[in-house]
């Protein structure tokens, strides 16, 4: 899938600004007043902040308010509800915490839990697609979980949760990519079955329809190097992981945390933009760009 | 109406005949003349004239070689639009309701107006069979010529898809897939008409007839006899088939004329 | 809660109005209905009614509003201000273009009119254009045709009066296997395509014989992947099948072709031409009496196996002949295999199915007819294989005998002009005899002595001056190509250029895009068009060119006269040229201007109208000297070839009443647009087959006035005219060739169809076969101004069977470097697996010039893009006698474009590589370029 910068900022901010959401949700940590603020501020620039940036990709950001209408079948459309009742509920917990002082408790965890369904809506806009078989999984859902999870207890000043989650994440996102890799060959769907030839004999794609590109060329074909891919996949587990738990090994202090979520967040954008970039849409069999 | 109608009355679509489609696309422009000045937005071009030249359609011919054991490889030219599945995955994604399988005839459309651009009814489509315009940031797709099959200003012949009528060589066949009996669902019985990526779920209307089987002549071909391998024996056996000819055995011709005139 | 979902206007007003007009993508001439909304051109579909398209449309007639509205398009006359091939042009007034036009014309003619060559494209109007230049008296004149198919043309009617192609069809409706050789898109196109889907509706079969499986060679059913230029030897292989099991059908050879007529064998002037009576009449032995006979005689029964002994000679029937020369084991399977790359079993198999299918799968049908014997027939005898074959077989520099030898095998099977075998399209059956001949007697001031051009019968007819030089610039009808019917506009620029047979001085082409994909040697016609004298004069001095583009040649021509669109003028296509007639009507149609142009253009055939009536050429004057038409429209109606004979011959008469001969009608054109802009003359169906020999089609024709009488004739599948030059070559007549071409006359001007192969002089080392193909989407160079279809074709590799894919360590997108006798080029390319083994191919006319066709210089048709044209050269390589043998048929001139042979290596420096080479400099735009987005939508 071509990686668009707009989709990997979404997804890596609102992962980690509803994972954030989350953890003040549950009270960690258990701030009020004007540090509640803050770390709300930066929960919802994280949050708010992606899900407009999701809206640079829409043909028609102006109609963004009829992606509320398809509840019932839409992911996305839940993904949109899931987002704003989770704001709105932390909204009103975070003026509690912020202005009241007030710990309404239910709120929060409501909150924080409607913070990690919207992560899941998310993940399910990708996970339901059976054209991406790297996407068809149910480690899809956890990996976005694992990291957002991860992120925000990273973000909440968590530490020890934090390196255990950014562990389980890694560990979680090795495996995605494992299984990712094989995912087109083991879903039974080749040139063969999307063409319905192969009971002549192997196929092969001869001419295209078209020599120029078109949109399914600039949105779903595209091909990422094996070894351009495996360093990619090196670098963002040092940035994402290696380094933030080693860091956070150290004795805490502002600038060390700051390192540590600044590599974490560009570690995260990297794995993002390989979430993307290697998913192979089985539309690119039809034009001979996929070789499962 | 993001949701799938439990049923469609009718359920309209194409047959496609892989033995006989010649690649010429004329499908594909016919499409996109007819879809530029109708149904919604036009289909619009990037960069006509310059180095990257790219713009909507709605319908895109393949080519594929297929390699048999036994035999030279073949070329199977390959037109794709939208397959107006039953279980259409575009649909369901769609966050707005702009994606929509119509009751009445099974047709998989997009309401333009409500249409946001995001993009998902294509990612969830296995065929390609949607593309985002460029310029007018809305989906299209094959629309199976709504606005031609039931246009009463257009003769009753003419109501057709664009790309069916134009067909030259009649690769492309429109139709009623509910009933058993309409044209369409003839040929497939008939031809084994087939499913695109069947294991995708979709459960796509348009169907596919495979080509037929090629490169068989000599086991089909019977052996000719031979009446003579030289000229001596061919004039002998000429003589004798003359003489079965119209007109009858003829006499005198044995004797060759001498030159009298 | 109920499914909701939107309303939709499913009855939208399709448009304000239809105009029923001819599409003019290419030369298939389909009639198009022209959607209009406000005035402008909304939407092109093809015309349910029209004879050639039945309703369906191609790829680029569905693009028309594409090409109508191309940025490309020329917006006013333009006299050359920069060096030739700079691009630079400044717009002038029409009365300034013609002035310069006339001024430049007018001593031509009143001093040596042939110092003018007028070549025309793919034009549709050749019979008006071929007029104006006959009224001009310039012997130099042509069309398209020599580099085009002239041997296909040619092939068939010196054959059986007719061809594939434009000439005739096969009997799709009842035809039950169809061989194909050497079809990629045809002029046919349509219709061919139209055929193939009925072939497959029935389950009926098609071969197709093409070392290249795609297009219609994709969908036949058995593929035979020819070595090319080898089609001749395959099909006389099949003959020779044939004739050892004694599948032909004798009584069609017998009755219809001159298969039973009496070869002299006397030596002398006459040996091996047929003898005749005192009347001329071929001579037969007749069954019934064992007395020769004309062949023609009422109650006659030609003896295919009969002998004649007379003055010591034993004359003998061309059958004879053709079964000594067919059955030599020369012609066997097994010794044609290797060299067709087919294997002996499949030529066998192939061979045993067509006599199955045409003499055990024959049927009837009850219709009764008589022929030009005076014979009744109770029923017409169907043998459903039919044949059809293009520029495969033709443009190879053998091609005029293997369509010969094409001919033999269906005529041998008696599949000619039987139902659901091949059938000729009106004008069509046309004997050799029923041609004009040649002319070009010169007489200056005046009109030449007759058409520019025909079919020779012998020496006698060819074009030469007192001292045996060409007496036109193409050389056309001379020794080296005694049977060019159709001219050969390919050696005209290298000609004019060399001054040989003679200089000329201004050279005006209409629709030829001859500095580019049209000419043989690209880079060096450039240089010839661009080329000075010591005086620093051109050394061809003058070039007017109409195009409606901003073509490649644009840029070389010193004055333009910019022509309308297709959907801008009138144009006619007329029986007396190249009509659109089908098997079973004589047809003929009109493009009419359905929206007005809206720069300042005009229709070319009325611009030269316009300058006949300025050079006071006589047919284009009246007495008091005015003009005598108006515009070409005026033209078309009011011209008359022959008393009651003029371009249309629909709604003819002061009622309009008349049919084919009859007095002009004012009204026409307007009739013509009522009916669909076309008219259709149905024959009858007692006449619709054996149209050669069947009396009551040649009385319609005669009364249609197709013919002045009736022309009934038999095939020859013996050729006289051949043999003619034959005799020459031997020595006989005062018409002699020089002697370097003696041998090859005598090798390849075979009266009976045979195979030869083309010149490989300079080809050692190089044994790859390199081809082209028309794209189905494309039109030659005009598609890639079409935003639509240059999408779909924006370049063009190189496709490479994987045999050669593998020896020269290439894979798909490398850059490789192709190189033929005459030069090299540097293209990408890609596998195929489907394609004959020794060969490579590529799509024609793809690669521009930068600067072109309002592309921007970074276009993909100019980078990544390229044509053959660079590697194939109008000549070929010296063999060190002094000569220089011309890359054509040896008998016709056709130009031999399929029998480039190239080597392939891996380029050098591929990452450094970004264009094919070669790569020219840019050529300014006269029309700037194109917009960056296009949302065409004329309604709402
Ligand atoms: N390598 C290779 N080369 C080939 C061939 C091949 O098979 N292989 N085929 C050969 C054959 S058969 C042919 S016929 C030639 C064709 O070659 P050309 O005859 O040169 O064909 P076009 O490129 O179509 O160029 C015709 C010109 O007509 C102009 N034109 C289009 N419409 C109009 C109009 O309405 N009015 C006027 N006045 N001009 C118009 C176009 O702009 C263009 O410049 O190519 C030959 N060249
Ligand atoms: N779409 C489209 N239609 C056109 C044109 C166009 O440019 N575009 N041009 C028009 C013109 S001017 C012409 S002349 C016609 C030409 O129409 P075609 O005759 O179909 O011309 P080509 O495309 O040159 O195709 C030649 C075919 O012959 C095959 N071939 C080459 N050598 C051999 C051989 O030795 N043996 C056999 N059996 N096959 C061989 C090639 O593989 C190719 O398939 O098309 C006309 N129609
Ligand atoms: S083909 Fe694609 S766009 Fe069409 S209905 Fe099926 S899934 Fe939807
Ligand atoms: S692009 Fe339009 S039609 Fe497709 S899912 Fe989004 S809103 Fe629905
Ligand atoms: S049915 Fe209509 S919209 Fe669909 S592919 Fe055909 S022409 Fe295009
Ligand atoms: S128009 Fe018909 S033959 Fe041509 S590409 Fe389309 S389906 Fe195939
Ligand atoms: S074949 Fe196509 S381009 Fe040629 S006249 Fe017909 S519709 Fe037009
Ligand atoms: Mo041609």
């Amino acid at each position: 899938m071509h990686p668009a910068p707009s989709v990997i900022l979404f997804t890596t901010f609102s992962g980690l600004g509803f994972g954030l959401l989350f953890w003040l949700g549950i009270g960690y940590p258990p701030v009020t007043g004007m540090t509640a603020f803050v770390m709300f501020a930066i929960a919802y620039l994280f949050a708010v902040g992606g899900l407009l940036a999701s809206t640079f990709h829409l043909g028609h950001p102006e109609r963004a308010i009829k992606a509320f209408t398809q509840w019932r079948s839409s992911w996305l459309s839940r993904e949109a509800w899931a987002s704003v009742v989770s704001l709105i509920l932390m909204a009103a917990y975070g003026a509690g915490l912020v202005f009241l002082g007030q710990r309404w408790t239910i709120l929060g965890l409501l909150g924080g839990v409607m913070s990690l369904v919207t992560v899941f809506t998310t993940s399910m806009i990708y996970t339901q697609l059976k054209t991406v078989p790297r996407w068809h999984t149910a480690l899809t859902p956890v990996r976005f979980l694992a990291f957002s999870l991860a992120g925000g207890a990273l973000l909440a000043g968590q530490i020890r949760p934090a390196i255990l989650l950014l562990l389980i994440a890694g560990l979680v996102q090795i495996m995605h990519w494992m299984r990712g890799d094989g995912a087109l060959a083991a879903s039974g769907t080749s040139l063969a079955t999307a063409t319905g030839l192969g009971r002549i004999g192997p196929v092969r794609a001869f001419e295209p329809p078209h020599t120029g590109t078109n949109y399914l060329l600039d949105e779903f074909v595209h091909v990422v190097g094996r070894r351009h891919s495996l360093q990619l996949r090196v670098i963002s587990l040092i940035l994402m992981v290696a380094i933030p738990v080693a860091l956070l090994m150290m004795p805490f202090n502002h600038v060390i945390a700051f390192l540590a979520v600044a590599s974490h967040i560009l570690g995260v954008l990297v794995a993002r933009w390989l979430f993307f970039a290697e998913a192979e849409h089985v539309v690119g069999l039809y034009y001979g760009k996929r070789h499962a | 109406m993001t949701q799938l109608p439990a049923k469609t009355e009718r359920k309209l679509g194409l047959v496609i005949d892989l033995d006989t489609c010649v690649g010429c696309h004329a499908c594909v422009i016919s499409c996109k003349g007819w879809n530029t000045e109708n149904y919604g937005a036009p289909l619009s071009d990037q960069d006509p004239s310059g180095a990257n030249p790219r713009g909507t359609f709605l319908n895109r011919v393949h080519s594929y070689e297929c390699q048999p054991d036994d035999g030279p490889a073949q070329l199977i030219h390959f037109p794709k639009s939208c397959l107006h599945c039953d279980d259409a995955p575009c649909v369901t994604v769609c966050p707005t309701g702009a994606s929509y399988k119509r009751v009445e005839d099974g047709i998989v459309l997009v309401n333009e107006s409500d249409c946001i651009g995001c993009g998902l009814c294509a990612w969830s489509c296995p065929y390609g069979a949607r593309e985002l315009d460029a310029a007018e940031g809305v989906m299209k797709k094959c629309t199976l010529c709504i606005d031609r099959i039931y246009n009463e200003n257009l003769p009753q012949e003419d109501r057709v898809p664009a790309c069916v009528r134009t067909c030259p060589a009649g690769a492309r066949h429109f139709g009623d897939f509910a009933d058993p009996e309409s044209n369409v669902s003839r040929l497939v019985a008939e031809r084994g008409g087939m499913d695109l990526m069947p294991e995708m779920g979709t459960a796509p209307v348009n169907k596919y007839l495979p080509p037929r089987p090629k490169d068989r002549i000599e086991d089909k071909a019977a052996t000719l006899e031979t009446v003579a391998e030289e000229p001596t024996g061919f004039f002998a056996w000429l003589d004798r088939a003359l003489d079965r000819l119209p007109g009858g055995p003829t006499g005198n011709r044995t004797q060759k004329e001498t030159e009298t005139l | 809660m109920g499914y909701q979902q939107p309303v939709v206007n499913t009855s939208p007003e399709v448009s304000d109005e239809v105009r029923k007009t001819t599409c003019y993508m290419c030369a298939c001439r389909c009639g198009i209905n022209v959607h209009m909304k406000g005035g402008k051109v909304a939407y092109i579909e093809g015309n349910r009614d029209h004879p050639v398209n039945k309703g369906v449309l191609c790829a680029k007639g569905s693009s028309g509003i594409m090409q109508h509205n191309a940025p490309s398009r020329l917006r006013a006359p333009m006299r050359r201000v920069g060096p030739r091939g700079s691009g630079e042009f400044e717009e002038i007034s029409w009365d300034e273009a013609l002035e310069v036009a006339v001024a430049w014309l007018k001593p031509l003619r009143e001093q040596a009119p042939e110092k003018l060559a007028f070549f025309t494209g793919r034009d549709q109007s050749q019979s008006f254009t071929g007029f104006w230049a006959l009224q001009f008296g310039t012997p130099n004149y042509a069309a398209h045709g020599g580099f085009c198919s002239v041997n296909m043309a040619a092939g068939g009617i010196y054959t059986m009066g007719g061809s594939f192609w434009e000439f005739g069809q096969p009997d799709w409706d009842h035809t039950k296997l169809l061989m194909l050789f050497g079809v990629a898109e045809d002029h046919d196109s349509n219709p061919i395509k139209m055929g193939l889907g009925k072939i497959k509706a029935r389950g009926a079969r098609v071969i197709g014989v093409n070392p290249i499986r795609t297009g219609y060679n994709a969908v036949a059913d058995d593929w035979v992947g020819i070595t090319p230029g080898t089609d001749g030897l395959f099909i006389l292989s099949l003959v020779h099948e044939l004739l050892k099991a004694g599948r032909v059908d004798l009584d069609y050879l017998a009755r219809f072709t001159n298969a039973p007529c009496l070869v002299n064998a006397a030596e002398g002037a006459e040996k091996g031409l047929l003898l005749r009576d005192d009347d001329g009449k071929p001579l037969v032995i007749d069954r019934a009496t064992g007395r020769p006979a004309p062949f023609d005689r009422p109650g006659v029964r030609p003896d295919l196996g009969a002998t004649l002994d007379r003055d010591g000679a034993t004359h003998r029937t061309v059958f004879q002949l053709m079964v000594e020369k067919y059955l030599s084991p020369d012609y066997a399977p097994e010794a044609v295999a290797d060299r067709c790359g087919v294997p002996a079993a499949r030529i066998r198999a192939i061979a045993a199915e067509l006599a199955r299918v045409a003499f055990d799968e024959a049927f009837e049908i009850e219709r009764e007819w008589t022929d030009f014997r005076g014979e009744k027939h109770a029923r017409m005898i169907g043998r459903p294989v039919s044949f059809h074959a293009m520029r495969g077989i033709s443009a190879h520099a053998n091609g005029f005998q293997t369509c010969r030898a094409l001919h033999t095998l269906q005529i041998v099977l008696g599949t000619v002009e039987v139902p659901g075998g091949f059938r000729f399209k009106p004008p069509y059956p046309k004997p050799v005899s029923a041609h004009p001949k040649p002319h070009a007697g010169v007489t200056p001031g005046q009109p030449l002595d007759g058409p520019h051009l025909g079919y020779v019968t012998g020496p006698d007819d060819l074009l030469l001056r007192e001292d045996g030089s060409a007496a036109r610039i193409d050389k056309a009808y001379t020794w080296e190509n005694p049977m060019s019917a159709h001219g050969l506009m390919h050696m005209l620029i290298s000609n004019a250029h060399a001054g040989d047979p003679y200089r000329i001085d201004t050279l005006f082409l209409y629709m030829a895009n001859m500095s580019w994909n049209s000419s043989m040697n690209t880079r060096g016609v450039i240089d010839m068009l661009t080329d000075t004298d010591e005086s620093g004069e051109y050394v061809i001095p003058r070039i007017i060119y109409s195009d409606a583009y901003s073509s490649e040649m644009v840029a070389y021509a010193d004055l333009i006269l910019p022509d309308t669109t297709y959907l801008e003028r009138h144009d006619c296509i007329s029986l007396l040229d190249r009509p659109i007639c089908e098997a079973d009507a004589a047809a003929d149609s009109i493009r009419w201007p359905v929206v007005d142009p809206d720069r300042d253009v005009r229709p070319f055939q009325s611009v030269m109208i316009d300058l006949g009536a300025r050079l006071g050429l006589p047919a284009f004057v009246n007495e008091d000297g005015s003009p005598k038409w108006k515009d070409y429209a005026d033209y078309i109606v009011n011209h008359e070839r022959k008393p009651g004979i003029g371009p249309l011959i629909g709604f003819r008469g002061k009622n309009g009443d008349k049919v084919g001969r009859g007095e002009p009608n004012p009204d026409q054109l307007d009739r013509y647009i009522e009916n669909g802009g076309f008219f259709e003359a149905h024959i009858p169906p007692h006449a619709a087959y054996y149209k050669p020999w069947n009396a009551a089609y040649q009385d319609w024709a005669v009364a249609l006035g197709l013919y002045d009488s009736p022309q009934p004739y038999i095939f020859d599948l013996y050729s006289e005219p051949l043999r003619r030059f034959q005799l020459a070559a031997e020595g006989h007549g005062d018409r002699q060739p020089p002697d370097h071409l003696r041998q090859r006359i005598l090798d390849t001007m075979d009266p009976l169809a045979t195979w030869y192969e083309p010149d490989q002089t300079g080809n050692e080392g190089y044994t790859i076969t390199a081809l082209t193909q028309r794209p189905m989407a494309m039109y030659h160079s005009w598609g890639s101004q079409n935003a639509w279809l240059r999408q779909l074709h924006g370049r063009n590799p190189l496709y490479v069977s994987s045999k050669i894919m593998r020896e020269a360590g290439l894979k798909d997108g490398d850059w490789a470097r192709v190189t033929s006798p005459h030069g090299s080029i540097i293209v990408p390319v890609m596998e195929m697996a489907a394609l004959n083994d020794n060969t490579v191919w590529t799509w024609n006319a793809i690669g521009k010039r930068k600067g072109a066709w309002a592309l921007t210089p970074d276009a993909p048709e100019a980078t990544k893009g390229f044509l053959l044209n660079h590697i194939i050269n109008e000549l070929l390589p010296r063999r060190g006698d002094g000569l220089r043998w011309a890359n054509s048929d040896p008998i016709t001139g056709q130009a031999a474009w399929f029998d480039l042979k190239v080597r392939i290596e891996k380029a050098a420096n591929p990452e450094e590589r970004t264009e094919c080479d070669p790569a020219f400099p840019p050529i300014k735009s006269p029309v700037g370029t194109g917009p960056k987005e296009l949302r065409w939508k004329v309604g709402r």
